[in-house]
């Protein structure tokens, strides 16, 4: 279970995170909905220590994060970057298996390639695939490279960045799809930041806004469309008009 | 205004940029102790520190050999010209020796190194930075530090000597080639000349230099990388910040090593 209290980060006068309270339990499917520039994706590198909070904290099955040891906790996670992030001087094989080149999980290469391949062929990529670059890839096909290398060495817990940022409809479906499922079948707890509806209803068991600093709301994605937050109803419906500002 | 403010005001605008200076200094130092100390803690990356070997070294080793040519080249015509003034022209062969070795070998090699090195590795972990890839090594458990940076600092220090050796000798063929076929010289006597005038620790001071501007171009386009801005212009910023920091590093340590090496 990830649980974050009265977590604050400022950028110098611009304050972020105002006091996050948030808990995502095990096995659960977390979405983080809110407007650009938020602080979504900071609260995600926050838990990951790619960016250390002002104050609060944040706890792993009741172990504070900055306490726990890296390498042993940055093992537990995977993640699946906005831009996908992946290694442009590296092969895609390479790619997916790099935690299992390298480090406490590294594995034979010829293994380490199968667990490679695998996993594309998991993310509905062909075999042929491995020995391309990034640069030689579509942003769907990118995407599905990253997210094959968030699951290559089955983390418990998986963050999304932005999963279907930049992509059309229809990949952008099959990538919800993807993550649903992987979720479901690794039993994984999931945390993805998203300002698209359809990921939203496609991925999520919980959802919670982040709104100025704060999480304005957070429930079940069944009550989200029938709760009475003005705020979330006018992020979920895309208006105009509403509480949120619409120049920011 | 206060009535001291006509006194502090030109004080203020001279101390800022020398406390910025210090501190950015100061960040470098910090930033060269914590990569350095990667070198004797486990896990170790063989294959980056061969790929760096091959960029730094194998692929600079055209630019280094074309500048130490015509720079021994022009060398001996300048000594030859300049040496007539006084009937020293059978100097030429010993002055090219010597300037290219003690000097014009490491201090050039060094500044066409940090030219294409410096701003290569800091375009690429910028890059690397502004495309959150550093995000995803820690994710993935890998230090940056020990990754990406010891590496190229590692081979950078390995590499750049043997440029300079090779750049030493390719600048004295071209003092030979003028010096031979423009200026009238006997070739075996030139060859003897050089060998007569030339002693061991004015080459091995050159590599020591060598090792110190190696270190100094890696470090520097490491540390602008992984501190470069966001987007384009962020990475054109610390692109040029490495380039142009990693030369004034490199003239400022060969003064000092040159005091340490000739005049104690």
């Amino acid at each position: 279970m990830i649980e974050l209290s009265a977590v604050h980060k400022s950028f110098g006068p611009n304050r972020v995170l105002r006091g996050v309270d948030l808990t995502v339990p095990k096995g659960e499917s977390m979405v983080i909905i809110g407007g650009s520039g938020t602080g979504k994706s900071v609260l995600l590198k926050c838990i990951l220590g790619l960016v250390t909070p002002d104050a609060g904290m944040i706890s792993l099955d009741g172990q504070d994060v900055t306490r726990a040891d890296r390498d042993a906790f940055l093992a537990r996670f995977g993640m699946l970057f906005q831009g996908g992030a992946l290694f442009d001087s590296l092969r895609v094989w390479e790619n997916v298996a790099f935690r299992l080149l390298r480090g406490s999980l590294k594995r034979p290469k010829a293994e380490a390639r199968e667990i490679a391949i695998e996993k594309l062929r998991r993310v509905g990529l062909k075999p042929e695939t491995a020995d391309l670059f990034p640069a030689e890839l579509s942003g769907g096909m990118q995407k599905r490279v990253g997210l094959a290398r968030a699951i290559a060495a089955s983390p418990e817990i998986i963050f999304f960045d932005e999963p279907t940022t930049g992509l059309d409809p229809i990949m952008s479906g099959v990538i919800n799809d993807l993550i649903r499922e992987i979720v479901t079948e690794m039993g994984a707890t999931a945390m993805t930041i998203t300002h698209d509806m359809s990921s939203v209803r496609a991925i999520a068991d919980k959802v919670a806004m982040l709104h100025d600093g704060l999480i304005r709301w957070t429930g079940p994605v069944a009550e989200m469309d029938a709760a009475s937050d003005p705020y979330l109803q006018q992020f979920i419906h895309g208006r105009a008009d509403g509480p949120i500002a619409s120049v920011r | 205004m206060t009535l001291t403010a006509p006194l502090t005001t030109p004080l203020a605008a001279i101390g800022r940029p020398v406390l910025a200076m210090l501190a950015y200094i100061g960040r470098i130092a910090l930033f060269a102790v914590s990569v350095v100390s990667h070198l004797f803690r486990p896990p170790f990356y063989p294959r980056e520190f061969l790929t760096a070997l091959m960029q730094i070294g194998w692929f600079s080793l055209p630019v280094v050999g074309l500048t130490a040519v015509f720079t021994g080249g022009a060398l001996a015509l300048q000594i030859y010209s300049g040496g007539a003034r006084f009937n020293a022209e059978a100097a030429v062969p010993s002055i090219v020796a010597i300037g290219m070795v003690r000097e014009l070998g490491p201090v050039l090699g060094g500044l066409m190194v940090a030219a294409r090195v410096a701003s290569s590795i800091a375009a690429e972990i910028g890059t690397m930075k502004v495309t959150e890839q550093i995000d995803a090594l820690v994710t993935l458990s890998t230090n940056p530090l020990k990754y990406l940076a010891l590496p190229r600092v590692l081979a950078a220090t390995l590499a750049v000597p043997v440029l300079v050796a090779t750049g030493d000798a390719i600048g004295i063929a071209g003092g030979w080639l003028v010096g031979v076929h423009r200026l009238g010289f006997n070739p075996a006597t030139y060859l003897q000349n050089t060998y007569d005038f030339l002693q061991s620790w004015d080459v091995v001071s050159g590599l020591w230099k060598g090792a110190a501007f190696g270190f100094i171009v890696a470090l520097m386009g490491c540390y602008h990388g992984m501190n470069s801005g966001r987007g384009a212009q962020g990475v054109g910023a610390a692109t040029k910040a490495a380039v142009v920091g990693a030369s004034v590093l490199i003239l400022a340590t060969n003064y000092l090593l040159t005091e340490v090496f000739f005049t104690s």
